[in-house]
């Protein structure tokens, strides 16, 4: 059963066609990979899934709990709302305020007291404040950033930073995770251990994820499908192990053979 | 944890109490004469219209310049209500009114503008509040045009004072201690990310413009109260600049700054009128001075709370453990 289904999905920039009739289906508790050389358009997707930019033209289909519900053209709030999360390439924490202050602000869409509430500091605030906060402090701890709580997200160091992304995306509660990137700039040990995390949060929040990454240990190791973007277009889908042979990612990555180039 | 709560509750409400009954003793024993309570009034009012500017440039990254407009609306308001009906139910009616009357010309000015950014924004609100303006000046036969709104009954005095000014620092630091307004703050921190985290952004714009537009009109109210006349100029673009002025003194993002700053700015308007000739010289080239030297605003994003003072407390303690 497809949880996200993606037809014809195309998105020009004037002349520029950045991303061009793109199919894709992810099933409901898959780990999908999107891979693609620089510029391929991959990041443009996921802006394109989450509602930060406007598609062209061509749809796509989320089923919330079987609901089926087009969600092209929603604004980002709306999407979150449905049950489609994210995390950012270039890291897009709240930078000056507290790492537990990111995640209460992520969980805020399912706060229930008002605002005469928040002015008055009325009894249902202090009650919802507290869940709030320990249901946040649960989520830390899960991505090992308990002890950090209070520290301001700019001062945590790289990969923690990247950590605390996560935690703000699973605090919105989402049914499918978009992941751009999430090991960028980490050494291999720390992208093994990354890997363990995806693996880990996937069966205990009962996720479905698509992840862009560029680090092929991660994406072969980890993912149950792959598609290939290049130049906006969808070139290759399949297990791992095809994609490896596939010759089209090949010479996307690598570029054509000499001989071949020469006729 | 709880009782550390309530003594901080007991403290806050003291200190409170001792404030007002100090400064009405003051005003009582006439060493407050009738002059320096109209800077206190001025001071009261910059502190509302700083707090609530605060709202929507310091903590939701709005920049507006629109917040005379606002207050316009709650002074004509007020004044016309009051002059009416000059009793205490009256004034009441009138800033609650002026207020609520803001609040609608926030909200319903905000939707379309909100969706402007940085200096764009300041430009469109600045164009709101002259409109709001010449509207009040063509208005003849209501607001009385040029020539302003005289013998406005005087109902304020410090008690009013204290109240209004309490209550709004009170709700605005509540509602930025909230939920919705962390969801204003995040907006102000990245839009993108606080969209994409659910955060719908029209909204908690919409909703800090209208709280501060709301808050603005109360001072616009008690503005017409205090000083008995109004007339349009007074609500012109230079009355919006001493608003922002007095918030990036004392901080973007910090109510305590704005706080200081107004007290601060109010006392040496004070003194500074004995150089009459010179005042505004000295006035600018102290705030450039403080811009140099403190560019992030005297308090930065900063608070002052109780814990600063048990702090201080602790760091005096353990200097005197050493000696």
């Amino acid at each position: 059963m497809p949880i996200l289904s993606v037809k014809k999905l195309t998105k020009s920039f004037g002349g520029l066609m950045a991303v061009s009739n793109v199919n894709m289906e992810i099933n409901k508790g898959e780990l999908v990979g999107l891979i693609g050389p620089n510029g391929a358009g991959k990041t443009t997707v996921f802006n394109l899934l989450t509602g930060i930019y406007e598609p062209s033209s061509g749809t796509v289909t989320f089923d919330s709990n079987g609901v089926k519900k087009d969600i092209q053209g929603l604004k980002p709030h709306a999407i979150s709302k449905i049950g489609l999360a994210r995390t950012f390439q270039n890291i897009r924490l709240f930078k000056d305020l507290t790492v537990i202050d990111n995640v209460r602000i992520a969980m805020h869409q399912n706060v229930k007291y008002g605002l005469i509430s928040s002015f008055l500091h009325l009894p249902s605030y202090s009650r919802e404040e507290a869940l709030l906060t320990e249901k946040s402090l649960e989520l830390l701890k899960i991505l090992k950033l308990g002890h950090k709580k209070d520290e301001l997200a700019k001062n945590l160091p790289y990969g923690e930073q990247r950590h605390l992304e996560i935690a703000r995306a699973l605090a919105t509660k989402p049914a499918l995770l978009l992941l751009d990137e999430p090991a960028a700039g980490m050494n291999p040990a720390e992208t093994s251990q990354l890997t363990e995390l995806i693996s880990w949060i996937r069966k205990e929040f009962d996720l479905t994820i698509l992840l862009i990454e560029h680090d092929m240990s991660l994406v072969m190791k980890i993912c149950e499908r792959i598609y290939v973007l290049d130049y906006g277009t969808v070139i290759a889908e399949g297990t791992p192990e095809e994609i490896k042979n596939n010759k089209r990612v090949i010479e996307a990555y690598l570029g054509e053979d000499l001989n071949n180039a020469g006729d | 944890m709880k009782k550390t709560a309530k003594s901080n509750l007991a403290i806050k409400l003291v200190s409170l109490v001792s404030t007002f009954a100090i400064i009405q003793l003051l005003i009582y024993l006439d060493i407050i004469n009738d002059y320096l309570q109209a800077t206190l009034a001025t001071i009261c009012i910059n502190i509302i219209l700083a707090v609530s500017l605060n709202l929507i440039t310091g903590f939701t990254g709005q920049f507006s310049l629109g917040h005379a407009g606002f207050m316009s609306i709650g002074a004509y308001t007020c004044a016309l209500i009051t002059l009416r009906n000059p009793t205490i139910p009256g004034f009441i009616l009138g800033v609650l009114s002026g207020a609520v009357a803001a609040a609608l010309v926030g909200a319903i000015v905000g939707l379309p503008t909100l969706r402007l950014r940085g200096d764009y924004l300041a430009i469109a609100t600045l164009g709101m509040s002259e409109i709001i303006r010449i509207v009040f000046l063509n208005l003849d036969e209501i607001t009385n045009g040029a020539a302003g709104l005289q013998d406005i009954p005087q109902f304020t005095n410090w008690m009013w004072l204290f109240i209004y000014t309490t209550g709004t620092v009170l709700i605005i630091s509540n509602f930025i201690k909230s939920s919705h307004g962390r969801a204003c703050i995040s907006i102000r921190e990245d839009e993108i990310a606080a969209e994409a985290m659910g955060i719908s952004s029209t909204k908690y714009k919409v909703t800090a413009f209208t709280i501060g537009a709301f808050f603005a009109g109360i001072a616009g109210a008690l503005y017409a109260s205090t000083f008995n006349f109004i007339d349009p100029k007074i609500f012109g673009f230079s009355k919006s600049i001493d608003v922002l002025v007095i918030v990036v003194l004392g901080g973007l993002g910090s109510i305590s700054g704005s706080i200081i700053a107004a007290v601060l700015l109010g006392i040496i308007t004070t003194y500074l009128q004995a150089f009459a000739n010179i005042q505004m010289i000295l006035y600018s080239v102290l705030l450039i001075i403080i811009m140099i030297f403190r560019p992030q605003g005297l308090m930065g994003s900063k608070e002052i709370s109780l814990s600063v003072f048990s702090k201080l407390g602790d760091s005096l303690k353990s200097k005197k453990g050493r000696v």
